[in-house]
């Protein structure tokens, strides 16, 4: 924890930028953490009871497996909303 | 700023990455990427289009008819049924267009998806958009459209406060956003990170620390890895963008009852 503390402080005296672009770059970075977590849960979900569907019925395959790209779909657009954001904190 | 003083490395700002130089007057790299993409498709579908239907296909007929049997099995049949057969050409161009756009992001040497810039996901949000909302006009009525779209049958009546407004902003609003953002963003995420592992491999192999050099494997290594990735997501991301296409269509053309 002190290691980090120093490196966190290290950078921060580097940084050329003023406190700004620390705060917004530290805030990026958890603000895509955060994003990523639902989603992540989601999919595998999603994928989860798409692999056991196909398993027992494989002759349904065809339509499970649309209809998991589409789950997975609406579901991951929430991790990319979150990384537009990302990259709108970091650089607008 | 450590990794900058051991390695004096540099992540460019992301302008210098995605903001290219015009190399024909008001044509940058993106540009040209997206016009060649359409030049290949359609030559694919006209060198096709004139070979003889009785014959077996090969060459050139051949991939085209792969590409749309793939269409009309996976995307259409799945989604639409029967009766969305006649969409096939609409769908067939919006998927090799994206498709196309996208594989430039892994292809050596050119390694920038078109679709990694705003302008084409948004251009083709609002296409679907457009043509989803005229289908359901057509096939419901002015009325009847828009009647579907905030009262859908089988509902509550009291429940209609909550959804009225959620059903009209998630059509009108969120679904060509979405559809906009998520090849946008997919695409440069991708791209972002074979930048990033590519900076980095290059940095750590001209490392003035000479035992620096062999760690820069492991990013090469991710490089390779990310970049056979990339050959999934760049269809992945075309596959979803047509059957959500397909999706929303079919949903304006047969609303529910």
């Amino acid at each position: 924890m002190e290691a980090l503390s120093k490196i966190v402080k290290a950078a921060a005296e580097a940084a050329t930028g003023d406190e700004k672009n620390i705060a917004a770059a530290g805030s990026a970075g958890f603000a895509y953490g955060l994003a990523a977590i639902g989603p992540g849960i989601g999919i595998g979900m999603i994928f989860g009871s798409a692999i056991e569907s196909m398993a027992r019925q494989p002759e349904a395959a065809g339509m499970v497996r649309t209809t998991m790209f589409l789950g997975v779909a609406f579901t991951e657009a929430l991790a990319l909303i979150g990384f537009v954001v990302v990259i709108l904190l970091k650089y607008a | 700023m450590i990794i900058n003083s051991i390695l004096s490395f540099e992540f460019p700002p992301i302008n210098e990455l995605l903001r290219w130089r015009d190399v024909v007057p008001g044509l940058n790299k993106v540009g040209l990427i997206a016009i060649a993409s359409a030049l290949i498709g359609s030559l694919l579908f006209l060198s096709a289009a004139r070979k003889d239907p009785k014959v077996a296909p090969k060459g050139t007929r051949n991939l085209a008819e792969v590409i749309v049997e793939f269409i009309e099995n996976n995307i259409i049949m799945q989604t639409m049924g029967r009766d969305g057969l006649g969409w096939t050409p609409f769908l067939l161009t919006l998927f090799l267009f994206v498709y196309l756009c996208n594989v430039p992001g892994i292809i050596p040497f050119i390694q920038m998806p078109a679709t990694a810039r705003m302008a084409i996901p948004m251009f083709l949000a609002v296409l679907v958009w457009v043509v989803f909302n005229a289908q359901g006009i057509r096939h419901q009525g002015p009325i009847g459209y828009f009647k579907n779209l905030m009262f859908p049958p089988g509902v509550p009546k009291a429940l209609y406060i909550l959804i009225t407004p959620i059903e009209l902003i998630s059509t009108l609003i969120i679904r060509p956003f979405s559809l906009a953002v998520r090849l946008f963003a997919n695409m440069l995420a991708g791209h972002l990170l074979l930048v990033i592992f590519a900076l980095l491999s290059e940095a750590l192999f001209q490392a003035r620390d000479k035992i620096l050099i062999p760690i820069g494997v492991f990013p090469f290594f991710m490089l390779v890895f990310l970049t056979g990735f990339e050959v999934l997501v760049a269809f992945l991301q075309a596959y979803i963008f047509t059957i959500l296409a397909a999706v929303y269509i079919a949903g304006a053309v047969h609303p529910e009852h």
